[in-house]
């Protein structure tokens, strides 16, 4: 029962947190974690940072995110086959800064990423970019 | 009268449909390209694919578009660009012959570089990917790739890295080093790769 717990969460994982700076959490269902380096994020994760924070999280897919202070950052699906490099990447930059460099699914099938910020979605063809939200 | 009444249902209508704003700015990558990305407002579309080049929607939901200055740009993210997680690198094994024996002279070199850099990066994570030349059909070539990736695995675990940092993928045919015809073998195409993370 564990084990297979374990698998299941082991399939879910989007990526782990490389980088922690200052005040940084993760919210998961009603929790509130803090986020330090090692911490793993799950789909449905909200990463927030706070006025001194920042954030620097690698996804399985090789994607790089980083979120500046006062930033909210909410994974809402992630998808990755090692093999095929097919996969879903959803989030959403609530507040703040997100710096992202795109990895293997924006390269295998860029239709399946997507970023929203507040007024606007994004589509990414394998690429390096800053989405700021404001406050 | 009448033109404040307007004033104030302009203000008020403004006020209901106001878009939230929101800015991206395109950088080049590492190497120094640019790639592409498409913005849509409920009520606009816009592609920017030039460094430095950002887009930012207005409470109307358009685009308002500009070349920013590069450093402006890294002076005002400097926090978010600091925190950038390093970025992964891959080192290569060949096998030769297509089996695993081969790959042993090679291997201890490779070892002691992705040793190097486990220790310079934090929370490591290593994902061992088999890859195949085009001889034998996909299926069989997914499943060899796995074989590869898994028989470097050991060789590292036999080496001294915790298991727990390493996971396997299989790639077969569909990633070639050099791409070439179906059925063609070439040593080049049949490695497998460390990607360190």
């Amino acid at each position: 029962m564990l084990l297979a717990s374990q698998a299941a969460q082991a399939a879910d994982e989007a990526g782990t947190i490389k980088v922690s700076n200052g005040q940084v959490s993760v919210q998961r269902d009603a929790q509130q974690l803090p986020a330090t380096v090692g911490t793993r994020i799950f789909t449905n994760d909200r990463v927030v940072t706070g006025a001194d924070g920042s954030v620097g999280i690698t996804l399985r897919d090789n994607t790089l995110l980083s979120a500046g202070p006062n930033s909210a950052l909410d994974l809402n699906k992630f998808s990755f086959d090692s093999t095929t490099h097919a996969g879903t990447i959803d989030a959403t930059v609530r507040r703040g800064t997100l710096s992202v460099i795109s990895g293997k699914i924006a390269k295998a099938t860029p239709e399946g990423v997507r970023f929203s910020a507040p007024g606007m979605t994004l589509g990414v063809r394998g690429t390096s970019f800053l989405i700021d939200a404001g406050q | 009268m009448l033109l404040f009444a307007a004033g104030l249902v302009g203000i008020l209508y403004l006020g209901l449909t106001a878009q939230p704003t929101s800015t991206v700015v395109l950088l080049p990558d590492a190497e120094g390209r640019t790639g592409a990305v498409e913005l849509h407002t409920p009520d606009a579309s816009q592609s920017l694919n030039t460094p430095f080049a950002s887009a930012s929607s207005n409470a109307r939901g358009a685009f308002v578009v500009q070349i920013e200055n590069a450093d402006q740009v890294r002076q005002r993210y400097a926090q978010t660009l600091a925190a950038r997680p390093n970025p992964p690198v891959s080192f290569m094994l060949v096998f030769e012959f297509g089996s695993a024996v081969d790959i042993a002279p090679t291997f201890k070199p490779v070892l002691a570089q992705l040793l190097a850099a486990v220790a310079t990066y934090p929370a490591p994570e290593i994902t061992v990917i088999g890859h195949t030349d085009t001889v034998g059909s996909r299926k069989d070539n997914d499943a060899l790739a796995i074989q590869r990736a898994g028989t470097v695995r050991d060789m590292l675990v036999e080496a001294g890295v915790d298991p727990s940092l390493i996971a396997i993928a299989g790639r077969g045919e569909r990633e070639p080093a050099v791409p070439t015809a179906d059925e063609v073998p070439l040593a080049d195409n049949r490695r497998v790769e460390i990607n360190l993370r």
